[in-house]
Order: structure tokens, then C-alpha cells, then sequence
């Protein structure tokens, strides 16, 4: 299977987003540029961190505007996977793929360190190499993850298993609403969450948790081939 | 067109400026908000609410205001 990692300007986690990608056994990655507009033979779709277009105006709110994203919602919308990490998370957001929005951190800082991630829905094309309840150990950086979305939306998307990570132990490090860390669309095949996986695929940087996202899409991939 | 944190969520900017002023002995502030402004010149001012709506404010988490100045 191909991964395509989009990459804006002011993107700066697409190295890792791909090196991350080519872990998965059998599978193989390739950057997206963001004036592009072509998905041809990619499985499934990464937006990875950063700073698009400088994070101006609103994070996330000019890079949806872009060619590339064109596609993306259309590849989205017939039911490709897209997973969004971080600022990728903020895009989906501000594309309207993925309700709600992130806010500044509630303590106002930049905020980079390991966090206990618990999944919360293990039937998602993100998290089926998981189970419900497994705490994965992945670093966030960011400043603006608060995530928030309104009550009613929240209830909504509870019923709808559509809170797939939270952060574990009290740790949630932004103030984001019921301590949410990634959630999914209503249809589940497209997922933003704040920590980055990409930065958790080699014991040498403390955690190996992060891949077993990249397997999980893998694997729905396979399986809806 | 000013943009300003919803009414009802935590606006920590806010919170932090409030702190900041009693510090410097400027007393009785209350209600503190921090938002953005954005200042532009367009011949058909019809464009603006959808502007607002579609790019300049993300009607979710932010309020906007449009304040006209028609030339003389």
C-alpha cells in the first residue's frame, strides 16, 4: 500500500510522518505537494505537523484552501483514510472533515512532552491494531490543542464512538473538552488528533506506540482491497 | 472586521491580561477579551458577512463585528 503525506508550506513533520509510514511492513510513502492536485495510487493520506502558511490568521484556516485539500476532502468523502497529526488535525478541522476546533493551550504555553494516550474506540481504521483501553505513550508539541467542540456535538459524537484518544492519568496537557486527544468523523475514516505518532516509531526516542497507527491504516487498507 | 473570542469559552488571553493590569496598578478591570482585527478596502461590501463567515472568523469558537467606514 502507498501513503501520501501532504506537505504545505511551513510543514515540518513530514519527514518523520514519512519515515513513520515506510516502518509499516509492505508498505511505501510519498510526499504530496500541496499546488498538486493528484492522489492517483495512494491508499491513504497524511497530514502531518507543522505550520501551514505560517499558522496565519487561524491555525489550519488558509492551508484548507489549497489544491491538494481539494482532493483530500474529495478522497475523504468517497471513503478514503485521512489522518491529520497536530496542525493536520487543525486543517481537517477548519476543512470541515472533522467537527470542532483547536484553541490556545488553556495555559497559554507551548506545551512539548510524552503524554499517556487511552484509546477509547479500537474500531476505527486508526486504532484496529489496538485495544479499547491501551495507553499508548506519544509526545504532543503544540500550543494551540485545546480542543473544543459544544456540548451538544460532544454528546453526539460520544454516542457515535467517535472520541477515539484521550489523554490518561490526568494528563491532559492543554485543556482540551473531556480530555480528548484525537476524534473521528461520523463515518470513521478520518481522524485528527494532537499527539504525534510519527515521533514514536523507534525505541531509541523512548517509544515504539506510535506505529501501531500507521499498521491499523495499513490494515483497513488491505482489507477494503 | 473584529473578531473576538465566543462568548462562553475559556479565552485564556484574556484571563492573562486581566491578571496582568491590576499588577500595574491599573484597578476595576474586568471582562478582558483578546481578538483580532482585520482592515481591508473592497469595492462591494455585500462580500463581507460571507468573508467573515467563510475564511476571516471561524464561526464556531469566534464572533465578528463588521464595522464600516464608507468614504466621504
Amino acid at each position: 500500500m502507498r501513503f501520501g503525506v501532504v506537505q504545505f508550506p511551513g510543514t515540518c513533520d513530514e519527514t518523520d510522518a514519512v519515515l513513520a509510514c515506510e516502518r509499516v511492513p509492505g508498505a511505501e510513502a510519498q510526499l504530496l505537494w500541496h499546488g498538486d492536485r493528484s492522489l492517483e495510487g495512494i491508499d491513504a493520506v497524511v497530514i502531518p505537523g507543522g505550520f501551514s502558511y505560517g499558522d496565519y490568521l487561524r491555525v489550519g484556516a488558509i492551508a484548507r484552501f489549497s489544491p491538494m485539500m481539494e482532493s483530500v476532502v474529495r478522497f475523504a468523502s468517497d471513503g478514503g483514510v485521512v489522518l491529520g497529526i497536530c496542525n493536520g488535525f487543525q486543517v481537517l478541522c477548519e476543512a470541515g472533515l472533522l467537527p470542532g476546533a483547536l484553541l490556545p493551550n488553556v495555559g497559554l504555553r507551548f506545551v512539548c512532552r510524552q503524554v499517556g494516550v487511552e484509546v477509547v474506540n479500537a474500531g476505527t481504521p486508526f486504532t484496529c491494531a489496538t485495544s479499547a483501553g491501551d495507553v499508548l505513550s506519544i509526545p504532543v508539541k503544540h500550543t494551540t490543542g485545546r480542543y473544543y467542540a459544544p456540548d451538544v456535538e460532544l454528546e453526539r459524537m460520544q454516542a457515535h464512538g467517535q472520541i477515539v484518544l484521550r489523554y490518561a492519568h490526568d494528563g491532559n496537557p492543554n485543556g482540551s473538552s473531556n480530555d480528548i486527544a484525537g476524534v473521528t468523523n461520523e463515518a470513521g475514516n478520518v481522524m485528527g488528533l494532537m499527539p504525534h505518532p510519527e515521533h514514536a516509531v523507534d525505541s531509541l526516542t523512548g517509544s515504539v506506540d506510535g506505529l501501531t497507527l500507521f499498521r491499523s491504516m495499513a490494515t483497513r487498507v488491505a482489507a477494503r482491497a | 472586521m473584529l473578531i473576538r473570542p465566543k462568548a462562553g469559552i475559556l479565552d485564556p488571553q484574556g484571563i492573562a491580561v486581566e491578571r496582568a493590569l491590576p499588577a500595574l496598578g491599573f484597578s476595576g478591570v474586568s471582562h478582558v477579551h483578546v481578538g483580532r482585527l482585520v482592515e481591508l478596502e473592497l469595492d462591494d461590501p455585500s462580500q463581507l458577512e460571507e468573508m467573515c463567515r467563510t475564511l476571516l472568523a471561524n464561526p464556531l469558537i469566534e464572533d465578528y463585528e463588521i464595522v464600516r467606514d464608507l468614504p466621504a
